[in-house]
């Protein structure tokens, strides 16, 4: 037994205390029909050896190779003393902080992450973190139908132009509580929402219009008309932000007139690897007047018995463990290490890296874009400014292309026909700051070399 | 002991990290679209941000420092290897979206995990996509709706819930827009059987059960319950909070459950990591299988591939936009495969042995259990009802003094139904030595309590800061710091 600490002689004294003789009495409530007899479909026991040596080959196996896929999760430099910080034994291994004297690291971290959410998107308050960016919308969504007075409505408007898997989550987590979300169309030039398009809605009831900053297919919204339309017509803003754009784009505060009411997003950017998928986290801050319809744990800052500041999980009354069926959401344990990663990484790049990270993402997608658009049969698609996205059409089916890609070493986007038929052979492509210009230039000479062959072919 | 905010180290023009420099004047962002004022971020050294968080760090208890008996937690040691092997470089760099004949090898993880928790479970087929217990209580209420749905029962929308359950069970309920019907529970720490029947009907869409429950007691009339609830045309749901006690010794499925889900960050030994992330992979029989959500892994012609809606046109859908907490399940798999089929059952003997041996003692030593003439599972509980009518020390006054005993609190005023209570859980992972030590603080803080008792209410002393006023910290809300307001 590899973890457990027991001697023979351990086990005999402590059956003696209890009063049993072996082990297997201590089960005897459980009925004798529901008593199985091993798990002998689970392998025998591995040491560390050997399954360091099993992992070892699987991760080779996979590799890693040249990317250039976004999508709502990007590759970022992340600095060392990151993971080894978050990774010690006092992050890593402690629970999360309700006895509060003995949790000061992780409360005060988490006070020190909500500050610097709260500056980045210009918010009053944010939560301690939601599971993802997907369903921190979901929760945003619910949270605004709660928070919105002026409304009486179910429905919320959702951009065309949001993560479409984002929209899928909204839609999964929302069902049973009756939500509805109507789509709105994307312009096919600009590559963004229309706000002239929201006017068949005006006079409409809706709770809430969810807004991506940049969308999906890396443009800019017009997200000052956007939100402005939006509360002229009642309904509260929801915006989904990249955090690490929010170094240069503007504040979902300071939209429009009176800037969006809720914002929220994938916080992956910042110091999280990619790793498949996950663990990533969610980020939800809000204006001070719906702090008591949000959702999840908040720490907050007070005094102990002697005066001396201290921190604390607080507002604790919305939810589950207090509230129970009438909590603000059912979530309860949350993204916490990936909350210490993230704080960690926004204190060591500062408000002068996290930019930096942006606009050279900014520019390193701008001359991938420049490269292939140089190779015959690829073309922009769209005319909208762009963060470190941009969408581009082939004059062939992209998954043949992708697959020779990947052949070569190489993953050169992602395929946009299962969400997105309408724009026909449309591939999403991002290039962030650890793509240099040679690598740039591998990718478009290998696109050429493919498009090249296939026209033969 | 205190370590002031990061935001205090900030000096102007301070950099940690010296990123590539670029102009502005290159990228192509229209200045309409640019940020007015630059987000106050701390401008510090590397230095300062690591030995300013190494330093919050120490503030903290947790598993690799501290004894942490918490209650319905299982906090248990989380093995390094779990770690170190989830983060090999190869499995930390993978895109979500690269293809899958790029991801064989992180996927045959997956698999074979799934493959083992079917086992365990006894159901016929898991989804690793939830992302924590509350995501996997909600895919498996969402599962139970969806069913009924599909069979024109849109009527069933009570969700029975014990009143011992962990709140989450009845906010989920509301999440799927259910109705939680509470269930009492009797003296003797079983479920009320003659209750639960008078509140099954026509409107039953299902129970979520913890078994055992969170009073860390088996609930023996489980076989009788599910008959029940099945012939009212219920199903039944299992909270696997608590399958560290059973791991190996009895199954849920077996149990007449239709679906479960498991935290990966208990049984399984994934980490905490101070509130998360938890992994909450949910089984279900054959009856809930077109609903499970996705994505799951499958065997193709073509070696491992994702099952997405697609496959399953009836599934409750995605809860993430990827697939759930990926690495979580890569540290789940290593420990599973370093317990094997011989390490799992001993999880729930010595888990069970450690729990009876600390309650034995404890009474032994004149604490009153809750349910002294039951078997403890891997969990009991202690009332110190009796200690706080003598003295008016109460269960959080012993909380926060095993602190200055070195120990963390076990989990407190849970379940809500017994006055004054510890519920504490000592995890198969501690040594008979440490159990001993914690039977002698609980002794000697009720020496304290009976000498003297405002020193017991004025624990914890050796912490870095003393009891905190949370009334302070609700009406003075400080939740975000602003340059001057300390």
């Amino acid at each position: 037994m590899p973890f457990n600490p027991h001697t023979d002689e351990d086990v005999r004294e402590m059956l003696a205390v209890i009063g049993v003789d072996e082990i297997e009495q201590l089960f005897d409530e459980i009925p004798q029909s529901l008593r199985i007899d091993g798990l002998q479909s689970v392998p025998p026991m591995a040491t560390e050896m050997e399954i360091t040596r099993v992992m070892q080959e699987r991760a080779r196996q996979d590799g890693s190779k040249l990317s250039f896929i976004g999508a709502g999760a990007y590759e970022h430099h992340i600095p060392a003393a990151i993971w080894q910080i978050t990774t010690r034994g006092e992050f890593y291994s402690a629970y999360t902080p309700y006895q509060a004297e003995a949790s000061q690291g992780t409360l005060q971290l988490i006070y020190e992450y909500q500050t610097m959410m709260c500056e980045l998107t210009a918010m009053d308050v944010s939560n301690a973190s939601m599971y993802d960016g997907a369903s921190a919308v979901a929760e945003a969504a619910l949270m605004a139908v709660r928070a919105n007075r002026k409304s009486k409505s179910r429905r919320l408007l959702v951009a065309g132009t949001l993560n479409p898997r984002y929209r899928e989550v909204i839609a999964n987590i929302t069902k049973g509580q009756g939500l509805a979300l109507e789509q709105l169309p994307c312009c096919m030039e600009a590559g963004n929402t229309i706000p002239e398009s929201l006017q068949r809605y005006a006079g409409e009831d809706f709770a809430a219009l969810i807004i991506p900053q940049p969308n999906f297919f890396g443009v800019l919204e017009d997200v000052d008309a956007l939100t402005d339309w939006a509360h002229a017509n009642n309904a509260l803003t929801i915006a989904v932000v990249n955090p690490v754009a929010l170094a240069v784009l503007e504040a979902p505060g300071n939209w429009g007139e009176k800037g969006a009411d809720i914002v929220c997003g994938e916080g992956q950017p910042l110091g999280v690897p990619l790793s498949s998928g996950g663990p990533y986290f969610g980020f939800l801050a809000s204006r001070q007047v719906f702090v008591r319809q949000m959702p999840g744990r908040i720490a907050g800052r007070t005094v102990d018995l002697d005066g001396k500041p201290g921190f604390t999980l607080t507002l604790q009354a919305r939810e589950q463990h207090i509230r129970r069926s009438r909590a603000t959401s059912n979530i309860c344990t949350n993204q916490g290490l990936l909350v210490t990663a993230a704080t960690i990484y926004m204190s060591m790049l500062g408000a002068e890296g996290l930019k930096r990270v942006a606009l050279t993402s900014v520019a390193r997608t701008a001359q991938l874009v420049e490269a292939l658009t140089a190779v015959d049969g690829i073309e922009t698609v769209f005319s909208g400014p762009h963060f470190h996205e941009a969408v581009l059409r082939l004059d062939r089916p992209v998954q043949q292309v992708l697959d020779e890609l990947a052949h070569r070493g190489i993953f050169g986007g992602y395929d946009l026909h299962r969400y997105y038929p309408e724009l026909g052979h449309a591939l999403l492509v991002c290039a962030t700051e650890t793509k240099t210009e040679s690598d740039i230039k591998t990718c478009a000479d290998t696109f050429r070399a493919i498009m090249a062959d296939a026209r033969v072919a | 002991m205190t370590e002031p905010l990061i935001f205090e180290y900030s000096r102007s023009g301070r950099r940690a990290v010296a990123q590539a420099p670029l102009a502005d004047s290159e990228v192509a962002i229209p200045g309409r679209f640019r940020r007015s004022k630059a987000p106050m971020l701390p401008q510090v050294t590397e230095l300062q941000v690591v030995r300013h968080y190494t330093r919050l760090s120490q503030l903290n208890y947790s598993i690799d420092t501290h004894f942490y008996p918490l209650g319905s937690c299982t906090m248990k040691y989380n093995p390094r290897a779990c770690n170190s092997l989830a983060m090999l470089p190869e499995f930390l760099a993978r895109h979500p979206l690269a293809p899958e004949e790029d991801g064989q090898g992180f996927l045959q993880c997956l698999y074979e995990l799934q493959e083992m928790l079917k086992s365990i479970t006894g159901l016929h087929e898991i989804s690793l996509a939830p992302m924590a217990g509350a995501q996997g209580e909600f895919a498996g209420v969402a599962m139970i709706r969806a069913y009924h749905d599909a069979r024109g029962d849109q009527q069933r929308d009570e969700i029975l819930v014990p009143d011992a359950a962990h709140g989450t069970n009845p906010a989920t309920a509301t999440m799927c827009g259910c109705r939680a019907v509470e269930i009492p529970t009797l003296a003797n720490g079983d479920v009320d059987f003659d209750a639960l029947e008078r509140a099954l009907g026509p409107k039953t869409a299902g129970i979520m059960l913890t078994n055992p429950s969170t009073l860390g007691v088996f609930e023996r009339r489980i076989l009788e319950i599910s008959k029940k609830v099945h012939q009212a045309g219920g199903l039944l749901y299992y909270d696997g909070a608590n399958l560290n006690a059973i791991l190996g010794k009895a199954r849920p499925g077996d149990m007449g459950f239709d679906c479960i889900h498991l935290n990966l960050h208990k049984t399984f030994s994934t980490p905490h990591g101070g509130g998360g992330p938890g992994s909450g992979a949910v089984g279900v029989n054959e009856r809930l299988s077109p609903y499970i959500p996705t994505p799951l892994v499958t065997r193709g012609d073509q070696g491992l591939r994702w099952v997405t809606q697609g496959d399953r046109p009836q599934s409750i859908g995605r809860l993430s936009a990827f697939m759930g907490n990926a690495g979580v399940l890569l540290r789940a798999y290593v420990y599973a495969r370093m317990l094997g089929r011989e390490g799992m059952p001993r999880v729930a003997d010595f888990a069970t042995l450690n729990a009876n041996y600390l309650a034995k003692r404890l009474a032994d030593a004149g604490f009153t259990l809750a349910f002294p003439e039951r078997r403890a599972s891997h969990e009991f509980i202690v009332t110190l009802k009796k200690e706080t009518r003598q003295t008016g020390v109460t269960a959080m006054d012993f909380a926060k003094a095993l602190l200055d005993h070195g120990f963390h609190a076990p989990t407190t005023y849970f379940p809500l139904l017994v006055p004054e209570c510890l519920l504490i859980e000592p995890t198969e992972t501690e040594s008979k030595e440490t159990l001993d030590a914690f039977v002698e603080a609980m002794v000697k803080i009720r020496e304290t309590a009976l000498q003297d008792a405002d020193k017991v209410k004025a624990a914890p002393v050796t912490t870095p800061v003393r009891r905190l006023d949370d009334v302070r910290a609700a009406k003075q809300l400080d939740i975000c710091w602003r340059p001057g307001t300390n």
